[in-house]
């Protein structure tokens, strides 16, 4: 009826519903980061190159998304396996990288109770961190698959999926590093 | 599956990488107006190659896209709606002595504090 697959259809949903969770986080950032010039102080102890790097990551893995969907299309599904595995390795790169990057500030004593800067700083961070966390676990699920060369449809499903992943990435990145 | 159209992926992938030096760039030259756009126009930017090559939102169904830009708009009313408060720390029967505390103070910002 609706004219799209059911599989991929799910996924235009929960990516909907995603929107608003995301999209009323940043938007409450934003209205507060207008009101409170100060926060400055505290943007300034974020890692511009740790983050940069770790958009670097996340746009290179959605390029080896998109290829394993390209080879999906092909009925390769053993080539598509190995483009997703690559992709779940960008995720953990990226989750490795927050990990150090995290230490760093917490040691430095930037914790989530700080200040409202790090509050919405780990909070955002943080769920997006999940986000691809649980991307990487069906990631490597629908590989798992694709390496039989069974449900290829898959491969294109998961894929939407990570690149809105990297699509929050990347109005999270000016928002938590650049604008300082 | 939606694979309709050749695409150069490749391709898109590195004007996305040579938009994220613009937006690392921008800001090391110290004009605040020039950090906005090369960092927020930039990733407007960079959200729409990525939604529209890699997820292919140009030949999905177009109701798709709407449904999409339906929860962005939820998002801008409830902006609209919210931000007056939060963005301004006074008005005409109201004070958040906290918030223009913290601002004062050059410290963290609290919740809270109307009366």
């Amino acid at each position: 009826m609706t004219g799209i697959p059911t599989g991929r259809l799910a996924v235009w949903w929960v990516l909907a519903s995603e929107i608003v969770i995301f999209g009323g986080l940043l938007g409450a950032y934003i209205m507060h980061r207008i009101g409170h010039p100060e926060w400055e102080g505290q943007a300034i102890h974020t890692n511009v190159w740790a983050g940069g790097f770790n958009t670097f990551v996340l746009l290179s893995s959605s390029l080896s998304a998109v290829l394993a969907h390209q080879a999906a299309e092909r009925g390769d599904g053993k080539s598509a396996a190995r483009l997703l595995l690559l992709t779940a390795a960008g995720g953990a790169t990226f989750l490795i990288v927050k990990a150090f990057e995290w230490t760093a500030e917490i040691t430095s004593g930037f914790t989530i109770g700080s200040n409202l800067f790090w509050s919405f700083y780990y909070t955002a961070a943080g769920l997006h961190a999940l986000h691809v966390l649980a991307g990487m676990v069906i990631l490597l699920f629908v590989a798992a698959t694709a390496a039989k060369n069974i449900e290829l449809h898959r491969v294109e499903n998961i894929g939407i999926y990570w690149h809105f992943v990297d699509i929050v990435w990347i109005f999270l990145f000016p928002l938590l590093y650049i604008a300082k | 599956m939606t694979e309709h159209v050749q695409r150069n992926y490749v391709k898109i992938w590195a004007m996305l990488c040579a938009l994220l030096v613009v937006s690392i760039l921008g800001p090391l030259i110290g004009i605040r107006m020039l950090t906005v756009i090369t960092a927020f126009g930039v990733a407007i930017v960079k959200a729409f190659l990525v939604a529209k090559h890699f997820m292919h939102l140009d030949i999905e169904k177009r109701w798709v896209a709407y449904v999409l830009l339906a929860m962005i708009g939820f998002i801008v009313v409830m902006f609209a709606g919210i931000a007056p408060d939060v963005m301004k720390h006074d008005g005409l029967r109201w004070e958040n002595t906290a918030a223009k505390e913290a601002v004062r103070s050059g410290g963290g910002a609290v919740a809270g504090g109307h009366r």
